[in-house]
């Protein structure tokens, strides 16, 4: 089955390269600056999580603004908002559905998905010991510690926090539209997560090209791995432009410079600029933020249909065209800005031709299940719910990219019901997915089965009808962002719809306690978790420990095989079981050392 | 921790196949960085070239302009001193070359001696911005440097984006100039090899890459 040659000297190399780190023993170089990708991957997921909460809190506000319009809101209003009797006030709303945004994409999603999950699979995955730069990746997480403080410090200055929306869009996010400190502390804090961002992206790149175990090719990487891989190419590569818009508009804000400051405001810039710099990024940023799920999602497929990947290679194409066609589709975001018929039409076509490799891993996702034995576990449930609303989002999609269409549903609740299912719920849904599915290699404990299941049916059919709920109200005419969308004749009829969907949101919500339960009582009182709960093949399962030794692998393993070696009739008769680790020998298998050595 | 534990740096022999490249861990990293750097900078003359191309004026260097569109006046910048910067840092970018070269010849004093020329032609390059910006102590006259000629920082996109592009790109330097020093020492003590200084050479001559654009993008197009 091998189908290279190894050498000894191979062998020998590469445990001369990934010599094992000695593991500290003092508590700073342990628990706080810790150079270790598994440790850091925790405080990754543990910053993320908070963030989450902070959040999706902020969306609870929201959805209450949206059922009860200037009601006081019930436990938290009268601390909330004093002035107001409890009632959300409009300029709170602006901070509120702004920061709400902001924090889920890069305080929340980001950490969780790339920092989490990147950190901890990447080298696990490959059969690494770490990460090619461990101290790099440690500075990585403490940068993005500052730039955290600065955005729970933008809540506490005069005037609030951030309130442009969450594409801060000029001339409403410069002095002239959001005075106070607290938007310049935003931006300030997002140019600084980039920074982490960066570092992080280029650790990973430099460790999936170079850190990979003999036999490692790029066909037997899991299909996390080149998600993540692919992400942090996005990143590295458009982060950047994210940095030099938040730096020109800093100046704007600050030195007085007038770079976006124009029209009524009385300057000489141009606010447009803002949005091609502000959507180079932003639109690779969504794929940022899809990737590793799809990546997870071909992963948690196979593993638990128990068969090999439909068309993988096909899988990691698609991947890869995705990853360059995002570069080129940003316009889309910006035909109603004004731009020349010719130019949007050439965003509309590459755009639209998104959905051929979409369509590709659609298909292979579902091909994989095809007559497979599907074992509904909780990873697995998280991944066809991930399925579920990608797919109910990438179906609404195309109005909004087809220039026609999207003339009448642009800024509408349709957009945010369609980012919603597509970007924050199957990245929502996915990471919790692989947070269920890599919880007992991380702690080394199993999770509840049943509390597990609860929170997938809240979050599944809470996010799903919260979206359709916001699709159908944007369908009908309701714009997005208004502080009370009802004192419009042509929306008052919504509102029935928008209480509706709330209650759903409420629901969301309060399902995400099952997690909180089940998250502390597995972390203390769970079940010691098995080296391999799930049977899978791949190496941070068949080659660690659960929890794995600080060094991760005592030997670094031979890889042989792909990651989806399910049952395999040859394996199946010669090991009697339906999987075989990427690294496991079957008997009388020839490796390729043995032949080296009998010569 | 030991001192061992996060050196990567080996250049990998395992397993002989083209897709693991014998690239080391370092200097694929900063390739990699200097790739998101480009991207920085193409942000910052991507604006540039935005702004120039939609203004009506760019430059208020002339009294007939200035008559024309009823702009303040501002100074034009110097073309010729800053040729001579360009000069000088093509020249500190060939030193490190040269300097990577000894390197490879196991010629630690000729590296040494080359690498120092680099750090020197980067400081030159330095001083030469700060006179630009801000005149030599009033070595030439009070109100000399484009600060004190009027060139002001916020008043036009023309000003502005100078400051900002120049500006980056000198921070840059700087950044080259602190690295590069950081090495001298390294080689002095005897701690680099020449893939250390293959890595900082990349960075080097990455901002002499960026300079060469900057200069042309500001300074030589005409209007």
């Amino acid at each position: 089955m091998s189908d290279r040659v190894m050498t000894k000297a191979d062998i020998e190399a590469a445990e001369h390269l990934q010599h094992a780190h000695v593991e500290p023993k003092d508590f700073l170089s342990r628990y706080v600056f810790s150079i270790d990708h598994k440790y850091i991957a925790k405080q990754f997921l543990w910053a993320g999580l908070l963030f989450l909460l902070f959040g999706g809190l902020l969306a609870m506000l929201i959805r209450w603004q949206w059922a009860f319009p200037s009601q006081p809101v019930p436990l938290v209003g009268k601390a909330l908002f004093p002035n107001s009797g409890g009632a959300i006030t409009p300029p709170a709303y602006s901070t509120i559905f702004t920061t709400h945004g902001l924090i889920m994409i890069f305080f929340a999603i980001t950490p969780i998905m790339i920092g989490t999950f990147g950190n901890f699979c990447i080298p696990l995955m490959i059969g690494a010991r770490d990460m090619a730069f461990p101290k790099l990746n440690m500075y990585s997480f403490w940068v993005f510690m500052v730039s955290q403080l600065l955005m729970i410090a933008s809540f506490c200055v005069e005037l609030g926090s951030a309130a442009a929306g969450w594409t801060t869009y000029p001339p409403l996010s410069t002095n002239v539209g959001t005075p106070g400190a607290g938007q310049s502390l935003v931006v300030l804090a997002l140019f600084v997560t980039g920074i982490s961002s960066i570092m992080g992206a280029i650790n990973y790149i430099t460790t999936v090209i170079r850190f990979r175990a003999p036999g490692m090719t790029w066909f037997r990487m899991p299909a996390t791995v080149w998600g993540l891989w692919l992400t942090a190419i996005l990143n590295a590569l458009f982060v950047p432009v994210l940095g030099s818009a938040g730096l020109l508009l800093l100046f704007d804000r600050t030195f007085g410079t007038q770079f976006f400051v124009a029209g009524a405001a009385g300057g000489i810039g141009d606010p447009i600029l803002f949005q091609h710099l502000f959507w180079i990024f932003g639109h690779p940023e969504v794929y940022i933020l899809i990737l590793p799920i799809w990546g997870f999602v071909i992963d948690f497929m196979s593993f638990f249909a128990r068969k090999p990947a439909y068309w993988y290679k096909g899988s990691v194409y698609a991947m890869i065209s995705v990853s360059v066609l995002s570069a080129v589709v940003y316009g889309h975001h910006m035909f109603v800005t004004g731009m020349s018929p010719l130019l949007g039409q050439a965003f509309m076509l590459l755009t639209l031709v998104i959905s051929v490799p979409a369509e590709i891993l659609f298909l292979n996702w579902l091909h994989t299940m095809w007559k497979g034995s599907i074992r509904l576990t909780v990873p697995m449930l998280f991944a066809l719910g991930t399925v579920f609303v990608f797919g109910l989002g990438g179906l609404t999609g195309i109005y909004l990219a087809t220039i026609s269409t999207d003339l009448y549903l642009h800024d509408t609740m349709w957009v945010v019901g369609h980012f919603h299912l597509t970007m924050a719920s199957a990245a929502f849904l996915g990471s919790f997915g692989a947070l269920y599915f890599w919880f007992p290699k991380m702690y080394g404990r199993a999770t509840n089965e049943t509390l597990g299941k609860v929170h997938f049916w809240f979050s599944v059919i809470g996010v799903t009808a919260v979206f359709c709920g916001q699709l159908i109200a944007g369908y009908n005419g309701q714009q997005r962002r208004l502080f009370d969308p009802f004192q419009y004749t042509y929306i008052k009829h919504l509102r029935e719809l928008n209480k509706y969907t709330s209650y759903f949101a409420f629901a969301l919500g309060a399902g995400q306690l099952a997690f909180v339960v089940n998250f502390f009582h597995s972390l203390f009182a769970g079940k010691k978790a098995e080296k391999n709960p799930w049977d899978v093949g791949t190496l941070e399962w068949t080659d660690c420990e659960s929890p794995p030794v600080y060094h991760n692998f005592d030997r670094v393993p031979i890889v042989l095989r792909g990651p989806h070696e399910y049952n395999n009739p040859e394996v199946l008769a010669k090991l009697g079981k339906d999987w075989v680790g990427q690294s496991e020998q079957l008997p009388g298998e020839d490796i390729g050392i043995d032949a080296i050595a009998a010569e | 921790m030991s001192a061992a534990a996060t050196d990567h740096e080996h250049a990998l022999v395992y397993p002989d196949e083209p897709i693991y490249s014998r690239i080391t861990a370092g200097k694929l990293a900063m390739w990699l960085f200097l790739l998101s750097d480009g991207f920085s900078f193409s942000g910052l003359l991507l604006s540039y070239g935005i702004l120039r191309g939609s203004s009506q004026v760019w430059g208020c260097t002339t009294e007939a302009i200035a008559k024309t569109f009823g702009c303040i006046e501002e100074p034009a910048l110097g073309i010729n001193f800053t040729a001579l910067l360009t000069f000088l840092l093509i020249c500190s970018s060939v030193t490190m070359v040269l300097s990577h070269a000894s390197m490879v010849e196991g010629d630690r004093k000729g590296a040494l001696k080359w690498l120092g020329l680099t750090v020197a032609g980067g400081a030159l390059f330095l001083v030469g911005q700060c006179w630009e910006y801000w005149g030599l102590f009033g070595l030439f006259g009070p109100h000399h440097g484009l600060i004190h000629e009027g060139l002001k920082f916020g008043a036009t996109h023309y000003a502005t984006t100078f400051y900002c592009v120049t500006g980056f790109h000198g921070l840059h330097v700087l950044t080259g100039v602190l690295y590069l020093s950081a090495v001298w020492i390294g080689t002095a003590m005897g701690k680099t090899d020449a893939n250390t200084l293959e890595v900082a050479g990349l960075f080097w001559h990455f901002v002499d890459l960026v300079w060469i654009l900057v200069f042309t993008f500001i300074y030589l197009i005409p209007n």
